[in-house]
């Protein structure tokens, strides 16, 4: 076993394989934490009962939180590593670069990820420990319960916030674009059939994720959702 | 045998010779075998195959290419395939049929022992390249597939694409490379070798010049083998790599080699016609196109219309008008001096009057555009890339080119040379083609001789000499590199007012008219003297910039040019030695009355191997003996 | 045609290089890229300043040796080309050309346009073979492939080795060449048994080589002379983590 570790922990393919999976993971987490933020539109009940539930799972939501965390690490960390490499790859660069195929998205995956870290950081702080804004603390409903609704209403009523979150959504999905269909290829589910459906598919799901998050705050800059 | 040249060729039944001749020849010990070391130069079908097989042998191979990489040889440009006598279409063909095809295609003029092994071992290599993982061309049942090509009436013919020298070469760089992991083989690119070193009359190694750096260094060996290539370059433009160069098998010459048969050039009559001045290489493309295209050339003059406003009756397709029967499909060697009487007339089209008109419009009507872009398809685009032509929409415009040559070091049946130890193998020698060589079956030669030939017969020198390899520092060596040294030296102290290529050109501009597709006596003397007159202003005028002690390309190109100045014109006086017409020598002098080649096998029935000792040649005579194929005019009518 | 090249010259690997600018005049349009080349060196031989080195051999598109970056991009503009076969007349007159050496860690600069590609060689070294030894090969027909692997095979084995794809790449990766060569004899049954070593070995060759790593911008792809894509280097990723966990389990 410990060849398997230096095979994936030392070498390129590996390390990109621990990308790619580690990338599946929080997309997977991106999709799920989407479709639970979407439950906002269904009443301030719905909402505030499922982030009660989530905080009642104890050490389950700790697991799946330190989880997280280490993909996060991981995924940031090896990135760092390879591009680090890639840089010393060339020492000398070119005066005059043409690029070809390479798009915005795939260009932009170090500088996109690392502002979208910026803003899981700020993200943290604003809904989930509220350092940023402690009044959110003591919001409750009329059960009783951290009143999420609230939150996120009052949250996403500055209009600078709102507009921070849909930039940092549209980072994330532009990174979501190349990623999903670069985590395929990473695991060599790619051919040169499925080249055209994959990067359609990554682009479209992009898209979708971006669509559902930014549906939130510009419901509420619409006055569509409010307390 | 006559004038010392003993071809070895081993008694019995022509079936049964080579057989017979590996069951005679000595073995080596495998223990022993790592005791010898095994100079090669050239890494193509070869050079590489003996490199790749020797090691694997368990000799101590060291092997140079002038590339950056073995996997760059020319071997790699082929393009149609590789013949092998398998039978795989269950069409007649055997190894009977394949040595005699080759013999007939030849004109006669190669050995009958040496072209049956060719046959013999030809079904050994498909085997060998598919195991190797050459992706050749298969049927939809899983079976590898054939084609048929020019002079063969069976399909016979192995490929991978249109790229089928490229992959056997990457199968034999493949296996090469293997040897030099294992430590086997110790590889030496852009490496040149400028001179072969005697000891005791015995090839025992090279001196070469390291082309990054410049540093002249020696390799001892117990044998030397060259496989370094045609000297096609001679006539400058042609369709060879542009590095291709005759200078180490004539430096080998120079040191006692004898030459054989150089006046053999094959001219491949598709390839895109020269544009001007500043053209550096010419293109083939493939015979194939012949199958569909029609050749003409207008009836008139100087006619300079476009092709499309020559209307039918103005049009000579002299092909179909003067081989009725074989019509577009005439080998190689008649059409393409067919296309060169119809220029020489004043008729040729296209910038310079030199081409012919290759029309597909007949068989777009007859076939549709659709099939002749799905066979020709990336033919078209190669045209349209060189010319900006639209081939679909105006005829191809084609000339004549040099392809390959038949010429080479003599060799006898084990491949060595007169000089003990140098062994020749693929183009660089003489041995398997005659004065013409088929299509597909350059790359059969090459490899049967790196993977299946030389292996078994190498053991019959090397037993020889057990201890013998001198040491790199020995005294020969030394006075080879300083010989070496003082021409480097000289060429770049001249300092002169030409450059190189200009010199190349002139050469090749010469060589071309008067020693290309068609010879006569008067032209081949004027060539003679312009030969030396060129070569004599070269050693005054020429500018070679730069220093020995660094990446000199012009430097390496005036090396090259300087040995064909001086073998061009052993090729013109071994052309105007043969007064008979055969294969790819054409003598003006020597035609049926209907202009066809007349061979003359009373007198001329023999490999021609020229001596150079004292700088003056001397020329010897191998007869030809054919005691299994009876020797037939061809005719094409 | 007439055209203004902004040329790279390094006298040698240890030298510092910097770019010259040189005039073409008199370019004729059906001239390749490398006879432009050719005329501008004449030239500057008989001026008595030292020509410019580049690579080159076949000039018909096939050998992989010529290279350069022309306008910023391998092989210059024209799709599916090599610098050999890319002709004047696709340049407008007048235009100011910029000439560079393919550019990595692992293809150090010889002198001016011409790089050391040793590197390619020692992946190849590492594993890129199928052992069949001289002699001993089963007949031709003895294992039937599909017409489809077959012909997958070959466009993997198309590649001509001459790292555009590295040039290309953003970060000078060797995935296309190295994932052209695992898959071509990868996908054939002869390859089968030195499948798993050939993998691991070719791209631990290639990580040492100093080349960098694949984040999929498919450059290479864009740029391959031989339209190698890039779906040989997903085979070829899924071929290495098949080959890591077997290597640690059996």
């Amino acid at each position: 076993m410990t060849s398997l570790y230096s095979r994936f922990c030392n070498s390129s393919i590996g390390r990109k394989w621990i990308v790619a999976l580690t990338g599946l993971a929080l997309i997977a987490y991106v999709i799920g934490h989407m479709i639970g933020n979407l439950q906002i539109f269904m009443g301030r009940e719905r909402i505030n009962a499922y982030a009660e539930t989530l905080h009642s799972m104890g050490p389950l939501l700790w697991a799946v939180r330190a989880f997280l965390l280490a993909a996060f690490v991981v995924h940031i960390v090896v990135t760092i590593q390879l591009t680090a490499e890639n840089r010393r790859a060339r020492p000398e660069r070119y005066s005059v670069k043409e690029e070809r195929r390479a798009g915005a998205a795939s260009k932009s995956m170090i500088i996109s990820g690392l502002i979208v870290l910026s803003f899981v950081v700020y993200h943290l702080l604003h809904f989930t420990t509220n350092t940023t804004n402690p009044e959110f603390k003591v919001l409750e409903d009329a059960k009783g319960r951290h009143d999420v609704y609230a939150m996120v209403i009052h949250g996403f009523q500055n209009p600078l916030v709102a507009w921070f979150y849909i930039t940092g959504m549209f980072l994330l999905c532009l990174h979501l674009s190349h990623g999903f269909q670069s985590f395929l290829q990473t695991i060599g589910a790619n051919s040169k059939k499925t080249a055209p459906v994959f990067d359609a598919g990554s682009r479209l799901l992009a898209w979708f994720i971006f669509a559902g998050y930014t549906a939130i705050p510009a419901a509420v800059l619409l006055h569509l959702l409010h307390t | 045998m006559n004038n010392g040249l003993d071809s070895k060729i081993p008694g019995g039944p022509l079936e049964k010779k080579w057989s017979k001749h590996k069951f005679d020849s000595k073995l080596i010990n495998p223990a022993n075998r790592r005791k010898y070391e095994i100079v090669i130069v050239g890494s193509g079908l070869a050079g590489g195959a003996a490199a790749a097989t020797l090691g694997e042998l368990g000799y101590r191979v060291k092997c140079f290419c002038y590339q950056d990489s073995p996997r760059r040889a020319h071997s790699i440009a082929a393009q149609g395939g590789i013949n092998a006598a398998k039978n795989y279409q269950n069409d007649g063909d055997s190894v009977f049929r394949l040595f005699y095809d080759t013999i007939k295609g030849g004109d006669f003029r190669s050995r009958e022992a040496n072209v049956y092994r060719l046959a013999e071992v030809s079904a050994n290599i498909i085997d060998q390249c598919v195991a190797q993982g050459v992706p050749f061309a298969r049927e939809y049942g899983g079976l590898l597939a054939n084609r048929s090509f020019g002079g063969a009436q069976v399909s016979r013919t192995f490929y991978a694409r249109g790229q089928t020298g490229q992959q056997l070469l990457l199968g034999v760089y493949a296996a090469l490379s293997k040897q030099i992991a294992a430590g086997n083989v110790r590889m030496h690119p852009r490496t040149e070798m400028l001179d072969l070193v005697l000891v005791d009359g015995h090839a025992k190694g090279i001196v070469t010049r390291d082309m990054v750096t410049g540093e002249i260094a020696s390799h001892a060996g117990d044998a030397v083998l060259l496989a370094t290539g045609g000297y096609g370059n001679v006539f400058y433009l042609s369709t060879n790599a542009k590095g291709c160069n005759v200078t180490a098998t004539y430096r080998a010459h120079k040191k006692g080699a004898y030459f054989a048969n150089p006046c053999f050039t094959q001219i491949h009559p598709t390839c895109i016609p020269v544009t001007g001045e500043y053209q550096s290489k010419l293109t083939l493309m493939s015979e194939s196109l012949r199958n569909d295209g029609r050749v003409w050339a207008p009836k008139a003059k100087g006619d300079k219309r476009p092709p499309a406003q020559i209307p039918e009756e103005e049009r000579d397709y002299y092909l179909e008008r003067k081989y009725p029967s074989f019509g577009n499909l005439a080998p190689r060697d008649i059409s393409s001096r067919a296309a060169k009487e119809a220029c020489d007339d004043g008729r040729g089209v296209g910038p310079g009057g030199l081409g012919v008109y290759l029309d597909f419009a007949d068989a777009i009507k007859r076939l549709s555009e659709p099939v002749i872009r799905e066979r020709y398809g990336n033919l078209f685009d190669m045209y349209h890339k060189i010319t900006s032509e639209d081939a679909y929409k105006t005829p191809m415009r084609i000339y004549p080119a040099v392809h390959y040559t038949m010429g080479g070091l003599w060799v006898d049946y084990n491949l060595m040379s007169n000089v003990p130890g140098l062994h020749v193998l693929g183009e660089a020698n003489f041995s398997d083609h005659g004065a013409n060589r088929l299509g597909a079956s350059a790359l059969m030669q090459g490899l049967a001789d790196g993977y299946f030939v030389i292996p078994a017969t190498i053991g019959n020198y090397l037993a020889t000499q057990t201890g013998k390899r001198p040491p790199p520092d020995h005294a020969e060596f030394k006075k080879a590199e300083e010989d070496v040294l003082a021409r480097i030296k000289k060429l770049l102290n001249i300092n002169g007012k030409r450059t190189v290529d200009s010199f190349h050109r002139e050469l090749g501009l010469l060589m071309w008219d008067k020693c290309g597709m068609a010879r006569n006596d008067a032209g081949l003397k004027e060539a003679l003297n312009r030969i030396k007159e060129i070569r004599e202003e070269f050693w005054v005028n020429v500018k070679a910039p730069g220093a020995n002690e660094e990446l000199n390309q012009a430097l390496e190109k005036a090396g090259r040019v300087a040995d064909f100045l001086e073998f061009g014109e052993l090729m013109c006086l071994d052309a105007l030695d043969r007064k008979e017409s055969c294969g790819g020598h054409f003598r003006e002098e020597h035609q049926t009355p209907d202009g066809e080649a007349l061979r003359d096998d009373e007198n001329f029935a023999y490999v021609s191997a020229w001596e150079r000792t004292d700088g003056t040649p001397v020329q010897h005579k191998e007869p030809l003996v054919f005691e299994n194929v009876h020797l037939a005019q061809r005719s094409y009518k | 045609m007439n055209f203004k090249l902004r040329v790279w010259r390094q006298e040698n690997p240890k030298s510092e290089g910097r770019f010259a600018n040189y005039e073409a005049p008199d370019i004729p349009s059906d001239a390749s890229f490398l006879e432009m080349l050719d005329i501008v060196n004449e030239g500057l031989i008989l001026k008595g300043d030292s020509p410019i080195a580049f690579d080159h051999d076949c000039r018909e598109g096939i050998c992989g040796m010529c290279s350069l970056v022309i306008n910023g991009t391998p092989h210059g503009p024209e799709k599916a080309t090599t610098t050999c076969q890319l002709y004047m007349r696709h340049f407008r007159d007048g235009q100011t050309i910029h000439i560079e050496p393919f550019r990595a860690k692992a293809f150090p600069v010889i002198r001016d346009l011409v790089v050391n590609r040793a590197a390619f060689d020692r992946i190849q070294q590492a594993g890129g073979f199928i052992t069949a030894r001289a002699g001993s090969a089963p007949d031709g027909n003895a294992v039937p492939i599909a017409k489809p692997a077959a012909d997958l095979a070959m466009d993997a084995a198309a590649c001509i080795g001459c790292g555009a794809c590295v040039a290309a790449c953003p970060n000078s990766s060797a995935m296309l060449f190295v994932g052209a060569k695992v898959s071509h004899l990868g996908l054939l049954p002869q390859g089968q048994p030195e499948r798993m070593r050939r993998v691991l070995n070719m791209v631990k060759t290639m990580d040492n080589e100093g080349f960098g790593n694949c984040t999929n911008h498919y450059e290479c792809e864009a740029v391959c002379p031989a339209e190698i894509s890039v779906a040989f280097i997903a085979r070829m990723n899924r071929d290495y983590a098949i080959a890591s966990v077997r290597e640690s389990v059996e």
